[in-house]
């Protein structure tokens, strides 16, 4: 499967608008953080700043985000993450209110209730959680109500190589395959469970094989490449809305921050991170963008300015919103 | 006499795990990010480098399995330790705890020994949202079966772990992520304290006096044992000496010491981090109030807790939910306020129709 030129372009950009928020929010995650003005004997404080508690940012990830949302509408259901942001982008949910709400703003999409790891919009059909595994279950939730209410609809779930160990990734494909949902599991193996890799807590090499423990399609994708990721969530989309039920999807893709932001990564081989950085997912899509004439020295410079200046006026969104006044905290508890 | 060496709770925590496995061959544990990351608070800091994989094993991300098999390994004469790395992660595996863990002994008249501990984070505080901030063991205190251990520093942290991998029963240990001494988490005072060097045990179901008073009893656990320490320093500058139980367990319960002290003061306060509804607060004062026929109160039971809500991400609302020093405090001076009401109310003539 071969994307157009304008979805070509639009997975460019918005590879460049992920990378860059969160490398912008790998900066601005330290504010207010770091000695001198936090407690006495804090080398950080996590509790601190204008953007406190826990961040996992997605650098690296753009490739899977982008090449699955390509096939995507509004109509199509995504569950996220506790490391979302890439998806959420990609999804279309206004970069505003999801910082907003990163900042626990009242401008923010949950007006500050949920948090980077709790981003809900409806109205894009997004939502993601901070507990390995939950993603899956809703998928499927979205995918049933699709089929019962007649509709192409398909739903997504993303997650990663730890939660393919988790009892829910079993259940969900079992019950998918057995319905034969209009679901995609997409699993991002960026081979790091905080600490522990993938040798050291999967009996597979590969999750894709466990597919056929499920009777359906597994997809491999060897290769943190947006295109290749477009070619296998293709196939999946169209098996899924046209009925042949749910497709497993595992993506090598690259972690190229930490588990959270402050992790010291001690468990990490010296030199892994650059040797990352080697090959950038956006560079390899700007090599063959220009090939195909689609992208030169101007307008990629363009496309930068444009998606710093986008970054830029969302972090000003957020930094100027007004915090919720405590009395919401009791709001909402019940529909 | 030289002064001991401080811990952090974390240090305590792992050199009692680690005393108890250079004495015990059957001790090891399990969990995520236990091995190489020394625990993502600290709780096996030093252990991998000591004892190897075998002994201290990395687990996938398989709650269900891996403390499930504790609950195995432990029926074959082994002693585990399991660290279900959030409390806010036992959805996953709630079956192998409630309904094995906690009722396997029972079910079999006792002839099934399950000598485990899980240990678990809790704690709120530093904006890491609802699926991420809770406290709980209410939750499991409910549940018969399962001894529930709560400590608010380093001293007890030690003491009580021992005491935990020692017992033939499933211990669930529960450590605030802010008494930790994490070098990257605002801390309150108190909970690094001197710890000895050699092992030791504090007995279940014996609650600390961590101040005395004569007018109000605060009882807590966990990180709000330093808050509500905080709170008496400043009720004593307005005269006001409060109490301050720190329970340690929630089960066993030591309501003895409890009941003494509030026959003493005549005015309870139980300040709590978990919610406050159907859980702590409540056993404690319902405890009291089955009593009523031997203690005399001077004003109506106060509790304090998470009023009923998932706790918000937003710093501004998780410090409103949260029960803060401010909180105790007003709450102490609400009951002595009481107090005053009613002496004028005695000293003022009866007026006779």
């Amino acid at each position: 499967m071969v994307p157009s030129s304008e979805q070509l372009m639009w997975m460019y950009e918005t590879m460049l608008l992920i990378r860059d928020y969160e490398e912008t929010m790998a900066k601005v995650y330290l504010e207010g953080k770091l000695p001198p003005n936090i407690q006495k004997g804090l080398a950080f404080d996590i509790g601190s700043g204008p953007v406190p508690g826990e961040m996992h940012l997605a650098a690296g990830q753009e490739p899977v985000a982008v090449g699955v949302c390509a096939h995507l509408s509004k109509q199509d259901t995504v569950v996220g993450t506790h490391r979302p942001h890439h998806f959420a982008i990609a999804k279309g949910v206004p970069l505003n209110k999801m910082t907003a709400e990163i900042f626990g703003k009242a401008t923010g999409l949950s007006r500050g209730k949920g948090g980077h790891m709790h981003l809900f919009d409806p109205e894009h059909k997004f939502s993601c959680s901070g507990i390995v595994g939950s993603s899956m279950p809703p998928a499927c939730g979205a995918a049933l109500a699709s089929k019962k209410l007649g509709k192409d609809w398909v739903a997504v779930a993303f997650f990663g190589e730890g939660a393919a160990n988790a009892g829910a990734f079993h259940e969900s494909l079992n019950l998918a395959a057995l319905w034969k949902l209009p679901a995609v599991f997409v699993c991002e193996d960026n081979k790091w469970a905080i600490s522990v890799d993938k040798a050291h807590s999967t009996s597979v090499a590969s999750n894709a094989v466990r597919a056929a423990a499920y009777g359906i399609h597994g997809i491999s994708v060897e290769k943190n490449d947006a295109l290749e990721v477009y070619s296998a969530a293709g196939e999946a989309v169209e098996r899924a809305r046209k009925g042949g039920g749910p497709t497993l999807i595992e993506v090598k893709t690259d972690r190229y921050m930490g588990h959270f932001q402050g992790d010291a990564e001690v468990y990490r081989p010296k030199g892994e991170v650059e040797e990352l950085h080697r090959h950038d997912p956006i560079d390899a899509l700007a090599g063959y963008l220009r090939t195909r004439a689609l992208l030169d020295d101007a307008l990629d410079k363009a496309l930068r300015n444009k998606v710093q200046a986008t970054v830029r006026a969302a972090y000003d969104f957020a930094r100027q919103s007004p915090y919720p006044e405590p009395s919401e905290a009791l709001e909402h508890v019940f529909a | 006499m030289a002064t001991q060496r401080k811990l952090t709770m974390a240090q305590a925590i792992s050199e009692a795990i680690g005393q108890e496995m250079q004495r015990d061959p059957m001790v090891f544990v399990m969990g995520e990010d236990i091995a190489k990351y020394g625990g993502i608070f600290g709780a096996t800091g030093g252990l991998l480098q000591r004892f190897g994989t075998e002994r201290i094993m990395d687990t996938p991300i398989s709650e269900s399995a891996f403390i499930g098999a504790a609950i195995g390994a432990a029926a074959e004469g082994m002693r585990p330790i399991a660290e279900l790395m959030f409390v806010d992660f036992f959805g996953v595996c709630m079956e192998q705890i409630y309904n094995q863990l906690a009722k396997d002994i029972y079910m079999s008249n006792g002839s099934v020994r399950l000598p485990v501990v899980l240990t678990t984070a809790i704690g709120a505080g530093y904006s890491d949202a609802a699926q991420h901030s809770q406290s709980l063991y209410g939750l499991f205190a409910h549940v018969p079966g399962l001894k529930i251990v709560i400590p608010s520093n380093a001293y007890d942290a030690k003491g009580l772990m021992i005491e935990a991998i020692r017992d033939d029963s499933p211990v669930m240990y529960f450590f605030h992520k802010g008494i930790m001494g994490l070098p990257w988490m605002a801390y309150y005072e108190g909970a690094t304290n001197e710890v000895p060097e050699e092992a030791y045990t504090i007995p279940f179901g014996k609650a600390r006096i961590a101040r005395e008073g004569n007018d109000v009893t605060i009882v807590t656990v966990a990180q709000m044992v330093q808050k509500a320490l905080l709170a008496a320093d400043e009720l004593a500058k307005e005269r006001i000496r409060a109490e301050v139980i720190d329970l340690r367990t929630l089960v066993p319960l030591d309501m003895e010491t409890v009941l003494d002290s509030v026959k003493k003061t005549g005015r309870l306060l139980v300040a709590d981090e978990d919610y406050l509804n159907f859980g702590m607060t409540g056993e404690l004062i319902a405890q009291v109030a089955e009593r009523l026929d031997n203690i005399t109160l001077k004003s109506p039971m106060r509790r304090l807790g998470i009023p009923g809500v998932p706790i918000p991400y937003s710093r501004p609302l998780e410090q409103a939910v949260i029960p803060q020093v401010k909180d105790i405090a007003d709450v102490c001076r609400g009951m002595i306020g009481l107090k005053v009401a009613e002496e004028a109310s005695a000293a003022e003539p009866l007026v006779v129709a």
